[in-house]
């Protein structure tokens, strides 16, 4: 069993899952998916962002399509630090198609023209 | 002169949506003028997500939550200047803007709606005590330069502050290699959002030091460490409680304040929220001037403020066609038990529409019910089961009520 | 071939940089050298800005003498060198009966002194500034005193001296000097340097200088002084400087308006270590409580910087202007704590007329120019005059810093002149960019990429301050 904080909106409700997984405490069905979810298999959308080499100074702004393993965060990260556009960037645009085979996307979040 | 029904200053969340706002409610004479060189305001360097479920009913970054605004702003023909400050206002509403295009430039304006954002508190003005070295920084400062830029401010990090940007940056920072050693908050809870602790924080090991305050920052030109001493319950350090951290970057969280100073030159009444007093129609107390957003107090969910700045849309195309009677009996609002403040600060007495009041605790309370009383009669009241004072909360009063009024109304939280 | 300069100074605060200009309106080789990356870094960036009258040094002193007569310079001084200056006047405050008697005898000391003042009654005071502490009994109002932008004071009067000839080295910090023949061996951690005359202007620091070259009988003993910076506000707070009773330990805490519209209170008086400028919250509080004893209603929310300063005191108790006593080449103009910035041009005009003149030929220079090219400080000029900037340059429209409105035609004007900033804070100190109430919050951004573009330099060498004082540790997605 176990107490946890509901992430997937700003509300942030206190989840409690006891020891046969009913979740209470949720004030939406996505707070009881994101419970069982965070015990079974933690993910985590992931926010960053990539140089625009033809800017100088310029970064933007990308996110995972998916969220993907808590437990490879930081390996999605360097994949990520390797990737770069140039602009105009547009919202949606795929960098790189399932990130270390993951079923997830990075696409650009911001439009810069 | 140029003469324009409606001028919006700011293009951030607030000034976007109050300007699609007003236009969609027939005022064609508009401008908003932004003092960046993109529209958008800091959205466009909030590149994490958690914006929109209200809005759009999706989790969006900032930069896709101010896109969608953009695109509204172009679709309805809205003109904007870009890099144009505003650098002077006066009580007849003149404006006047400096940009490189257009030179000094003024304008007068029937109606302007102020959507200028907020500006973050800093070491001096907290009196960060100890060495002037480089390496201590403002949260959003630090999040322009990585985000925007590409440039990261430091390797191992203190974080004074549990605010949400705080927070943020936490993660943030930890993302891009740098090591987080801890976040220190001066109060006994934290001031940011609970998914945020969790999602960056615990999610990242970095520890949260409550009651706790720099009492010492150390360094010849940059930052080598910082100390942090318990604080007791009336924020004083208390001494041998020190803890040192080796570091050498200091970021400071430590709130954020509404930017008024326009308001300022024309002596427009400004609140204890350091924003504008004003009416449910978010108008201040100079008629025609309208105000939303973190400039009017400082919100934590964005989509709250595209809300409120629609309001004042609206209400700046209602005052525009003398729909809205500013001689109509104020009636004062006053914070009551435990609330630290009430916005709107008066409301007029014959409303155009329902009031949604907002406010915050002083401090986080379970099984509460927030009273609206006038007097001894009681207009309305809601139960809520948990506050915390970093989450805005906001009440429905139905404008029929406002006639059982007698002098004021009076906003509490009390024991359920 | 060694380069043997006719004079070197050590030193380029408010007391370097007057010297060096003095010395630029002769035909000499000068040099001046500082271990920081700008001039008037150090001490001279952290003062109340005072220009005083002259009614407290003690009449006969080296300070009575030369406050007195810069005070004068100082009209024409700031019309030349274009340094925003307020000719505000001072009060000295009396709050209880039996302090109206040390008010008389500082009204004689000022009669001895040749200073204008004026005694005033409790209602002359309070008429003149409503906000004193409505038990003040009497105030000595001191109608010469003024408050200067002591940074723009400094990099003009180095800009005016470099454009006039005196070269200026930065990050030339003195490690040793020696006589050899007749000249003197300047030991750096750069390089050597050598000079006929050398001129010890080196501030908390000029006892160690001194003694490199004999043994002295003074010696430094650095005071901090700590100050509040509060923001401009609407409603005001006082209209000039005021002060309390002076005590051994200085003039005292003073509340003052800055001639860049902001309040500035402070300073505390404690003994630090020379290289010790870090504010505590112990000595802050004494300040609002001494402060607010003679201005109850101090708006201390409106703090935007707490910064101290270490004052040059020496145990001299007096300005030290003289040769060394072995070497009429080696002059030190050491112990320049207050009224240090108002003295500063008279004892240059000493210094060179009676202490370099006597030992270098002074041929005059006939390009001297005492002036600088005026400043565009477009928040200060009227719209005709904005306008006009504006149409020169389109950069004069466009605002950098937001809470000050300065331009970007303000900063790279300030680029463009021959002392030009090398950081942050050097931007800060010439253009106000960062001074107002988010202190760079929303510029530093702008200006860190507009200094690392003009020097050509990766934004990581871009200093806040000195050299060392890096604000961006690394490009991302670069360093791991």
């Amino acid at each position: 069993m176990k107490d946890l904080t509901c992430i997937v909106c700003p509300r942030g409700c206190r989840l409690h899952v006891d020891d046969y997984m009913n979740v209470t405490g949720n004030f939406c069905p996505r707070g009881k998916e994101y419970a069982i979810s965070e015990l079974t298999h933690p993910v985590r959308t992931i926010t960053s962002s990539i140089k625009v080499t033809n800017r100088e100074y310029t970064l933007v702004s990308v996110k995972t399509t998916k969220p993907v393993p808590k437990d490879k965060i930081f390996e999605v990260m360097e994949e990520i630090d390797k990737l770069s556009v140039e602009a105009p960037t547009r919202i949606g645009d795929i960098v790189k198609k399932n990130i270390l085979g993951l079923d997830s996307d990075i696409v650009i979040t911001k439009n810069i023209d | 002169m140029r003469q324009i029904d409606l001028v919006v200053i700011g293009s951030g969340a607030a000034g976007m949506a109050a300007a699609i706002e007003a236009k969609k409610n027939g005022i064609n004479d508009l401008l908003i003028l932004e003092k960046d060189e993109k529209l958008g305001g800091i959205l466009n360097q909030c590149i994490h997500n958690g914006f929109g479920l209200t809005e759009f009913k999706e989790e969006l970054t900032g930069p896709e939550y101010l896109q969608r605004f953009v695109d509204e702003v172009k679709r309805l023909e809205i003109p904007y200047k870009l890099n144009a400050q505003v650098i002077d206002l006066t009580k007849d509403k003149v404006l006047t803007y400096s940009s490189k295009e257009d030179g000094l430039v003024k304008l007068q304006a029937k109606a302007i709606i102020m959507a200028t954002g907020c500006y973050e508190r800093n070491a001096g003005a907290i009196m960060l005590p100890g060495d002037r070295c480089s390496g201590v920084i403002t949260a959003g400062t630090a999040q322009r330069y990585l985000n925007i830029n590409g440039l990261m401010v430091g390797k191992r990090v203190v974080i004074l502050g549990s605010g949400d940007i705080g927070l943020i940056m936490a993660r943030r920072l930890t993302l891009e290699g740098a090591k987080v050693l801890c976040v220190s908050e001066i109060m006994p809870y934290s001031a940011g959002l609970n998914r945020n602790i969790q999602q960056c924080l615990i999610d990242y090991d970095i520890p949260l030091y409550l009651s706790r305050t720099v009492s010492k920052v150390v360094g010849k030109d940059r930052l080598e460490k910082v100390v942090l001493s318990a604080v007791d319950e009336n924020l004083q350090i208390i001494p041998g409680t020190e803890m040192e951290f080796e570091c050498d970057t200091l970021i400071l969280s430590v709130g954020l304040i509404p930017y008024v100073s326009l308001l300022n030159y024309i002596d427009c009444p400004i609140s204890s929220t350091k924003g504008a007093v004003v009416n449910q129609y978010m108008e201040t107390m100079i008629p025609g001037i309208f105000t939303a957003g973190n400039c009017l107090h400082v919100h934590d969910v964005v989509d709250f403020v595209s809300q409120e700045a629609r309001l004042a849309g609206r209400s700046a195309a209602l005052y525009l066609k003398n729909e809205i009677d500013n001689n109509e009996k104020k009636i004062p609002i006053k914070p009551g038990n435990n609330i630290s403040y009430v916005i709107p600060q008066f409301v007029l007495e014959n409303s155009v529409d329902d009031i949604t009041f907002k406010f915050r605790v002083r401090k986080p309370l379970k099984d509460q019910v927030v009273m609206i009383r006038s007097g001894d009669i009681v207009l309305g009241k809601v139960v809520k089961p948990a506050l915390i004072p970093s989450e805005m909360v906001m009440v429905n009063l139905s404008k029929d009520k406002l006639q059982e009024v007698k002098d004021e109304i009076v906003i509490s939280v009390e024991d359920r | 071939m060694k380069q043997i300069h006719d004079v070197l100074i050590i030193g380029a605060g408010v007391t370097g940089t007057m010297i060096a200009r003095e010395l630029s309106k002769y035909k000499l080789d000068t040099l001046i050298i500082d271990k920081s990356n700008d001039a008037g870094n150090l001490t001279s960036s952290a003062n109340s800005a005072i220009i005083h009258s002259g009614y407290d040094p003690e009449p006969g002193t080296n300070k009575a003498k030369f406050n007195v007569l810069g005070n004068k310079m100082y009209p024409e001084l700031v019309k030349d060198l274009d340094v925003p200056y307020v000719a505000c006047g001072s009060l000295t405050v009396a709050l209880e009966e039996e302090q109206l008697e040390i008010l008389k005898q500082l009204e004689e000391r000022s009669k001895i002194n040749g200073v204008p003042v004026q005694l005033l009654n409790k209602e002359e005071v309070l008429k003149m500034e409503p906000n004193i502490n409505p038990e003040v009994k009497g105030a000595l109002y001191a109608p010469t005193a003024g408050v200067i932008d002591p940074f723009n004071l400094v990099i003009h009067a180095m800009e005016n001296a470099i454009d006039n000839g005196v070269t200026f080295l930065r990050n030339h910090e003195v490690k040793g000097i020696k006589k050899e023949n007749d000249y003197f061996v300047v030991n750096t951690n750069k390089e050597d340097l050598y000079a006929r005359v050398v001129i010890n202007a080196a501030g908390v620091k000029a006892d160690k200088i001194a003694a490199m070259i004999e043994d002295i009988d003074w010696a430094i003993t650095p005071r901090k002084g700590e100050y509040y910076l509060l923001d401009h506000y609407k409603e005001g707070l006082v209209n000039r400087t005021i002060f309390p009773l002076p005590s051994k330990k200085g003039k005292g805490i003073l509340v003052s308006i800055t001639s860049s519209g902001n309040y500035i209170v402070g300073p505390s008086s404690e003994f630090a270590d020379p290289d010790d400028v870090s504010t505590d919250a112990p000595t802050l509080a004494n300040i609002k409580a001494s402060a607010s004893l003679m201005v109850p209603s101090i708006p201390f929310k409106e703090t935007i910087r707490v910064f101290s300063g270490l004052r040059a005191t020496c145990t001299r108790h007096d300005f030290i202007v003289e040769p060394a006593k072995s070497e009429r080449n080696f002059i030190n103009v050491a112990g320049i704590e207050s009224p240090g910035f108002v003295s500063a041009p008279a004892i240059a005009e000493y210094v060179v007329n009676e202490l370099v003149k006597p030992v270098l030929t002074l041929e005059k220079n006939p390009n001297f120019n005492p002036r600088v090219k005026p400043y565009h400080r477009m928040h200060y000029l009227n719209e005709e005059e904005q306008l006009k900037a504006i149409k020169e340059d389109s950069d004069f429209g466009e605002i950098v810093c937001n809470c000050e409105h300065i331009s970007l035609g303000e900063i790279k004007e300030s680029l463009e002149r021959s002392c030009p900033p090398v950081s942050i804070k050097g931007v800060k100190r010439r253009c106000r960019a960062g001074f107002g109430k988010c202190q760079g919050g929303f510029c530093q951004p702008k200006i860190l990429l507009l200094l690392a573009k003009h020097y050509n330099v990766s934004p990581t060498e871009i200093p806040l301050n000195e050299d060392g004082s890096y604000i961006i540790d690394h490009l991302i997605k670069e360093a791991k």
